[in-house]
């Protein structure tokens, strides 16, 4: 009665969220777009190209953010058996991975016309390749169970195995690295931007982060439904939206 | 009233005598090891240097697959003939138990990999210098392959394609052994100390040590259901 109760609860509470989060995006998408395309100026080093980093940047903050917030819904879903947390993660995962294959391949894309090569094994970008083996890791081991709370139970230890794993596989990189090649590629100085490249880039970073929020609830509505496919409410909702 | 120890110690004698019944479990990763070793030359060439310099990379490489290849039989046969439902029903620490096994296992198979990663180094032409680092750091290492490798197996254990699962989920969590056992070896080729990456290792051990045996116990129950 409960957990009907709760999910319930979440949908309406989702679905009345939604259209402000829609809003929210689109006008931060709209000045983070304008901004970083139109209104900043050309990198006096980089030129045009800089402005990657629009794509780029949020999209490896979010790999690594919603991995985070994946790692506290599963620890929530083991400790107090939560099924609303394994509805989040399960919303999460294609999302998180889209977006390490995004900055993955943003980074490519800029690392060819900067440094001259697509890929140079650093930290960052290794630490990166292994979020995604681990995102995809979960999809695998997902789908592999033969019952699906047994699958969501084993996804959240191993998003939890992987957890305390990003950080050791990510400073193990960078002293192994160090340790080989010197700090000639591998540290960038990060230059102090100028305001009007700062800003948009910090539109855009919450526009993706609202955006995910926005999409997860979408996924995570839909499971509702779909858990609760039998109850009155579920029933009701469809008449009413038919 | 069974104690703790004795269950621990019944747990260890068993899976050593039933891997010394079953020895083609512990000689096919030997076997495996010194065949993807050897395959290396014949890929890249014969150049002593150039083997001498790839050597750590190769072996440690080769090890991890062999280490990899074993770790699918470690819960299997528990896992098939409902000893490992027993084990988890019993009023002794899960914990403990499959860290026996684990102890075990890796002394059946971990432990000759080390003991052979000697002769493929000479073959493979490492400075003799390079060669105490390397058996240091594999030992230090391959126990960190077990304690991990064991909890995933005991998620993935019994799954249609388990062991290929296996590879994909593991092969990404033993990135950071992987490179401080190479570079252990590596440093010592080059005439410095290897202190600094064998300690890390050894951090990584501690560390195995201490979180992976509740993490494997938590993994057997979830795929027990």
């Amino acid at each position: 009665m409960q957990r009907l109760l709760a999910l319930k609860n979440f949908y309406a509470f989702a679905k009345a969220l939604s259209p402000w989060l829609l809003l929210t995006w689109v006008a931060l998408l709209a000045y983070g777009v304008i901004g970083g395309l139109v209104w900043a100026p050309a990198d006096y080093q980089q030129g045009e190209a800089f402005r990657i980093i629009y794509v780029h940047v949020p999209s490896a903050f979010l790999s690594l953010g919603i991995y985070t917030a994946m790692a506290m819904m599963a620890a929530i879903h083991l400790i107090w058996r939560v099924k609303l947390a394994t509805i989040w993660i399960a919303a999460s995962v294609p999302i998180g991975a889209s977006f390490t294959f995004l900055a993955l391949l943003t980074g490519a894309l800029w690392g060819k016309p900067m440094w001259g090569t697509w890929w140079v094994w650093d930290a960052r970008l290794t630490s990166e390749l292994v979020l995604l083996f681990l995102y995809l890791g979960y999809i695998a081991l997902h789908r592999a169970m033969p019952r699906p709370d047994m699958a969501e139970r084993a996804g959240s230890l191993l998003i939890l195995i992987g957890v305390v794993n990003v950080p050791i596989v990510h400073f193990s990189v960078t002293w192994w690295y160090t340790l080989h090649q010197g700090p000639t590629l591998s540290r960038f100085a990060k230059p102090a931007m100028a305001p009007e490249m700062l800003m948009p880039l910090l539109a855009m970073i919450a526009a993706f982060g609202v955006f995910y929020v926005w999409l997860a609830l979408l996924c995570a509505r839909n499971a509702c439904l779909a858990r609760e496919s039998t109850s009155t409410w579920v029933q009701e909702e469809v008449i009413n939206n038919a | 009233m069974i104690s703790s120890w004795h269950a621990w110690a019944a747990v260890l004698g068993r899976d050593c005598q039933l891997a010394c019944r079953h020895l083609q479990d512990s000689v096919l990763p030997l076997l495996f090891f010194g065949l993807v070793v050897s395959l290396f030359p014949l890929a890249v060439g014969a150049s002593p240097n150039l083997l001498a310099r790839m050597a750590p990379g190769i072996l440690w490489i080769g090890a991890l697959l062999a280490m990899l290849l074993s770790m699918e039989q470690l819960f299997r046969s528990d896992f098939e003939d409902g000893s490992l439902e027993q084990m988890a029903l019993s009023p002794v620490s899960l914990a403990g138990t499959v860290m026996a096994k684990v102890i075990a296992h890796w002394c059946l198979t971990g432990l000759p990999l080390v003991l052979l990663a000697p002769v493929l180094a000479l073959a493979l032409h490492l400075p003799a210098s390079a060669i105490s680092v390397l058996c240091l750091a594999l030992l230090l290492g391959t126990p960190v392959f077990s304690l991990m490798g064991a909890m995933v197996s005991a998620l993935t254990v019994g799954l249609r394609r388990g062991g290929l699962l296996l590879s994909l989920l593991l092969m990404p969590l033993y990135v950071p052994v992987l490179i401080f056992g190479s570079s252990a070896v590596l440093q010592a080729m080059d005439g410095l100390s290897a202190r600094g990456p064998l300690l890390l290792l050894a951090g990584l051990l501690v560390l195995a040590i201490t979180l992976t045996p509740w993490a494997t116990a938590a993994a057997v129950r979830i795929r027990l259901g």
